[in-house]
């Protein structure tokens, strides 16, 4: 599988939603701050999402599914991140302007064309992710272009909408949301489907990713920027991949999906040589429960003790097509495995090419195939659940290995962290979006665009090289800035404690910050004003540059905590005056032969011995001073 | 609004869009193509809101989205293809078991009961007995559901009049034998029908369910299909034979709370858990499939009990809120008016200030029937503690105990619809006819 793909042979084409939270001082539709929250929740509350059905009359399959099954949701909240309107017991409020005018921004960035009047819609979304059962979403502006390295990259839509709830845990039929997430504004960048290879779907979001993080209105930190992408090879399917939140993710993403779209299609050509029909795979349930009774394996025992079925079924012909690997660590198998999850709400399931394993033995295979008729050419799959779930579970099985026979089937999957996906739902029908009659329409003037296009933020590029000639940063480290959302705070910080080398803040900001990321410190908890006042600190010469990293890593340990007490804390304060003085004799004194044999040249040594004792509280240069005074003064004496 | 379906091709458009599009012979629901700017817009045509302006032509454009575009000299609009007809499909309904019990739902209007064709912008009632059943199939398991549409209307745009036609359907549909009513009704003013079915409707056999929804029923997260359940439910089961509002217990979606009518207030604007009995608890819940009375003070359910109906109101009765500073020269405005009675909803344990007192003094005198609910909502006027509230009983004021305003206010409209003589109406006035009065004041 390590082979290099042709991908223009393959006809790849790929296309980017980006969804970035925006850091307005208010929510989408609400005036609730935009923040998370930790801890036991305040509230909660328990619903059910009915599925409506669109003006054509029909109903999602899915969302019915759900409903049916009695799946309710129980939602979080508290009152600092959530109100009325987040819990779907107030009409929202008029769209924020704030955010309005950060997506036009972006749009005129991109060459869009703003629409004259804006609607919001309403996006069915049933999952329980929005109380209200859709997402608030408006298009903002059409028709834009970015260029990523010399390409034309067409920029189909510019939306503003409102981010979802997050999911806390799934027990049985309760799902857990916190609303917290939900409401904060997002802007969806759109492109074209004209991405050709994996490395060129990284390069193009990183673009999009630096125009968005220009207008300096952008959230910062883990999931505050995704990643939704829309791939199709020749003759597969346009597959929608969900949520992949890290940038260096989404070239894996992008290959191991041709990858996989190429090895299902290997699959059906090699059932069609098998000559396997659908008629064929004909669903029919045997249950083997008896037949495990003394099974060795653990978890086929606990369910059968709980009184649960073992239901099987044959698919004929399947033999080595469940366990063949398409893509890095997908496979068939696996595929039938996250539909039987999400119909039947099973753990998992259980397949001939895998076994004997897991504590199921040759015999038991042999008894299962013989029960189910079943020849060395075809698979069997069985689960163990209450027969409903199980019943459930195996007709989905039964459903994607017909689809085997068809190829790729539509769907929407999920990203997993290691750049595999996962089955999400069907994809949904084209009729799910409405207008969302609670919120009038918005105008947009010429005159109000014309006042924003005065006073664009400047590209990237040119973001750059001002940083190089103004501040005189090194290329690599204006890059960083640029690319790390901390541009703001740098001018901010450099404005506000002129006597600290902007060379330092950016250091601190882009690789200080990246490396405490790396050894697990919750960076994000430490705010912008915090991280402002620490350089101030130094600045005034009350604490060392040095000291910064453990400052930040004690604030963001101590989210209650101010600047001031970490200092005193860690023991941080700057010794100076008589302190320094006696602490600069007192090593002289102490390594009195190396001064008697060396004199002024044992300056060196004792500045080492110094800031190696008091790394972090002493100011270098004064000590350096202090020190040479010193010496100069015991030579002469 | 209501079941209007010869709708306008061009729904909403007025002035240069509407001119425009004329011209092009387009109609809502087209595919149309707009030119302007050097670029172009293809969509399908949608409907305008008839609050928009006159500017403006909004498209459904390919991803779903309706965008507004404005007409300007240069905009050329071209239709590109006829819209394709679309009609409501309802999935097949559920099969019927005609040895449930027989519940009557009678549509008022309101968000419960109706839909929006989001293509052409018209709202029609969705009450066909297939349409509730295909939105919540769950009712087919309670009760053989029989629908009828009095009317569709905004419940702020009912007057007493809508209540006498309301009260002489359910006579109706009562005496035709079904084993309870259910009415879909706006939540704004419900709580003043459930007061006046509640007076109209005595001696009920069986009972009678107003039922509303706080989101519309199209959203997924509507509360109307669980308030439904419950209203079907009790119309269908329950024990009592009151006239009741059904509405959610709490924001979460499982229960429904059963409010006697003359003792619910709308509390809240937008909240599922808006409806709160007032000075008493709840009559009824409903969790979990389980119906459980909260009370053991209710009429109980009996088929042979002969239905008295008494449907009629004199509109000529307000409710006066006193205010700090208020010209009494309003209350001589109702008198001169003509008007018959007043329910003055005072401050405190049910006080008006003393430059009030003549223009109350002259109400009096000229016949009209003065009575006092307090503005608190919550607790009992008492106009024995203060000098201010025994002279307004010595000018003829009459105390209405617990009685919420609202529900003072039509129990005198229904009093004066019933009897000409104010002494009958004044005595009527006095006596618990529906629970409006409890003698005691529980915590709650
Ligand atoms: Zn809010």
């Amino acid at each position: 599988m390590s082979k290099q793909l042709n991908y223009s042979k393959i006809g790849l084409l790929v296309g980017l939603e980006c969804h970035q939270q925006l850091a307005t001082r208010t929510k989408l539709f609400c005036s609730c701050k935009p923040r998370l929250f930790k801890g036991e929740p305040k509230v909660t509350f328990l619903r059910r999402l009915r599925p409506t059905q669109s003006e054509l009359g029909q109903v999602d399959p899915a969302a019915y599914f759900e409903f049916k099954k009695g799946v309710r949701i129980l939602y979080e909240a508290d009152n600092e991140t959530s109100c009325l309107v987040e819990m779907d017991e107030e009409p929202p409020h008029p769209l924020n302007p704030e955010a309005l005018e950060v997506a036009l921004t972006v749009a005129l960035m991109m060459n869009a064309k703003p629409v004259d009047e804006i609607h919001v819609m309403r996006k069915t979304v049933i999952d329980g992710s929005n109380t209200t059962g859709f997402q608030r979403t408006c298009v903002v502006a059409l028709n834009g272009s970015i260029e990523v390295e010399g390409k034309a990259v067409p920029i189909e839509h510019i939306s503003l909408e409102e981010d979802a709830a997050r999911k806390t845990g799934a027990e049985g039929f309760e799902i857990r949301y916190r609303i917290d997430r939900l409401g904060i504004p997002l802007i969806e960048v759109t492109t074209g489907p004209v991405i050709q290879s994996p490395r060129e779907a990284q390069r193009v979001a990183l673009a999009i990713g630096r125009i968005l993080r220009a207008t300096k209105k952008v959230r910062r930190g883990i999931g505050t920027i995704r990643q939704d992408l829309n791939i199709s090879i020749r003759d597969g399917a346009l597959i929608e991949i969900k949520g992949v939140q890290e940038l260096e993710l989404i070239s894996k993403v992008v290959e191991y999906e041709a990858k996989r779209q190429l090895g299902l299609l290997e699959i059906r050509d090699e059932l069609k040589k098998r000559g396997v029909t659908e008629d064929e795979i004909r669903g029919e349930f045997h249950n083997a429960t008896e037949l495990f009774k003394k099974t060795k394996c653990r978890v086929l025992r606990k369910a059968i003790n709980q009184g649960k079925r073992v239901l099987a079924v044959k698919l004929p012909k399947f033999s080595g097509l469940l366990g063949r690997e398409i893509a890095p660590g997908m496979r068939l198998g696996r595929e039938m495995a996250d539909r039987a999850r999400f119909w039947g709400r099973v753990g998992g399931i259980f397949h001939t090419d895998e076994l004997p394993a897991y504590g199921v033995t040759e015999g038991e295979v042999d008894r299962l195939k013989r029960l189910l008729k079943a020849g060395p050419e075809d698979a069997v799959v069985f689960v163990a659940d209450t027969l409903e779930n199980a019943a459930d579970a195996l007709r989905a099985v039964v459903e994607r290995a017909k689809e085997a026979l068809r190829g790729v089937p539509e769907e929407t999957r999920a990203a997993n962290p290691d750049g595999t996906t996962r089955y999400m739902r069907p994809r949904p029908g084209a009729a799910r979006m409405y207008p969302e009659t609670d919120i009038p329409p918005i105008q947009i003037t010429e005159e109000y665009l014309q006042e924003l296009a005065s006073r664009l933020p400047e590209l990237p590029e040119e973001a750059v090289k001002r940083l190089m000639v103004e501040y005189d940063l090194n290329e690599k480290l204006a890059k960083q800035l640029v690319d790390s959302e901390y541009l703001g705070l740098f001018e901010d910080t450099v404005r506000k404690a002129q006597r600290v080398s902007p060379t330092v803040v950016a250091a601190t900001l882009t690789e200080t910050l990246k490396a405490l990321r790396r050894d697990g410190v919750d960076v994000e908890e430490v705010s912008d004003e915090q991280i402002l006042e620490v350089f101030r600190l130094v600045d005034s010469g009350r604490t060392t540059k040095e000291a910064i990293p453990e400052i930040i890593t004690w604030l963001a340990e101590h989210k209650d905590g101010t600047v001031e007490e970490a200092v005193k804390e860690l023991g941080l304060t700057v010794i100076s005056g008589d302190e320094l003085r006696s602490l600069v004799d007192r090593v002289v004194y102490e390594n009195e032969a190396v001064v008697k044999e060396r004199g002024e040249g044992a300056f060196g040594f004792l500045m080492g011995v110094i800031m190696k004792r008091y790394r972090g509280r002493l100011d270098a240069k004064v000590v350096s001073e202090l020190l040479k005074e010193r010496l100069k003064s015991l030579y002469r004496g | 609004m209501g079941g209007n379906h010869d709708l306008p091709s061009l729904p909403g458009y007025k002035g240069e869009a509407l001119k425009i599009l004329r011209e092009a012979e387009a109609q809502a629901g087209d595919l149309i193509r707009i030119f302007k700017d050097g670029t172009s817009y293809e969509g399908v045509l949608m409907p305008r809101s008839e609050y928009g302006d006159e500017r403006h032509i909004v498209i459904k454009i390919r991803s779903g989205y309706n965008i507004g575009v404005r007409v300007t000299a240069d905009t050329r609009v071209e239709k590109v293809g006829a819209g394709a007809k679309v009609t409501f499909k309802p999935p097949p309904p559920p099969k019927q078991r005609p040895n449930l019990p027989r519940v009557s739902i009678l549509s008022t209007g309101g968000t419960i009961a109706s839909r929006v064709d989001y293509r052409t912008g018209a709202v029609r009632p969705a009450i066909s007995a297939e349409d509730l059943y295909s939105i919540v199939p769950e009712l087919s398991d309670i009760a053989v559901i029989e629908t009828e549409v009095i009317f569709s209307l905004f419940s702020e745009d009912l007057t007493p009049k809508h209540w006498t036609r309301i009260a002489e359907t359910v006579a109706k549909r009562i005496g035709e034998g079904v084993d309870g009513v259910v009415i879909t009704h706006g939540t704004d003013t419900m709580a003043y029908t459930a007061a006046a079915l509640s007076f109209a409707l005595q001696d009920l056999p069986v009972p009678v369910v107003l039922v509303g929804a706080q989101r519309s029923e199209d959203r997924p997260s509507s509360d109307a299909a669980l308030n439904l359940i419950g209203a079907v439910s009790a119309a269908a089961e329950a024990p009592f034979a009151e006239v009741v509002v059904a509405m959610h217990e709490t924001v979460s979606d499982n229960a429904v709370a059963f409010h006697r009518g003359t003792k619910v207030r709308k509390c809240h604007t937008s909240r599922r858990d808006a409806f709160k009995s007032v000075n008493v608890n709840p009559l009824a819940r409903l969790a979990d499939g389980q119906l459980t009375m909260l009370t053991e003070d209710y009429r109980k359910r009996d088929h042979d009990r002969e239905l008295t109906l008494k449907p009629n109101f004199d509109e000529r009765v307000a409710l006066i809120k006193f205010y700090p500073g208020m010209n009494p020269r309003l209350i001589d405005l109702y008198v001169d008016l003509g008007y018959r009675g007043l329910i003055l909803e005072g401050t405190g344990l049910g006080h008006v200030g003393r430059k009030c007192f003549p223009s109350i003094r002259k109400a009096v005198e000229r016949g009209l029937i003065v009575a006092m609910a307090s503005q608190c909502i919550w607790g009992r006027v008492n106009m024995n503690v203060y000098t201010n509230g025994r002279d307004l009983l010595a000018l003829g004021v009459i105390p209405l105990g617990d009685m919420l305003a609202e529900t003072a206010l039509v129990k005198l409209m229904w009093a004066l619809g019933e009897t000409d003589d104010p002494e009958e109406a004044k005595a009527l006035l006095r006596t618990n006819m529906a629970g409006e009065v409890s003698a005691r004041s529980i915590y709650i």
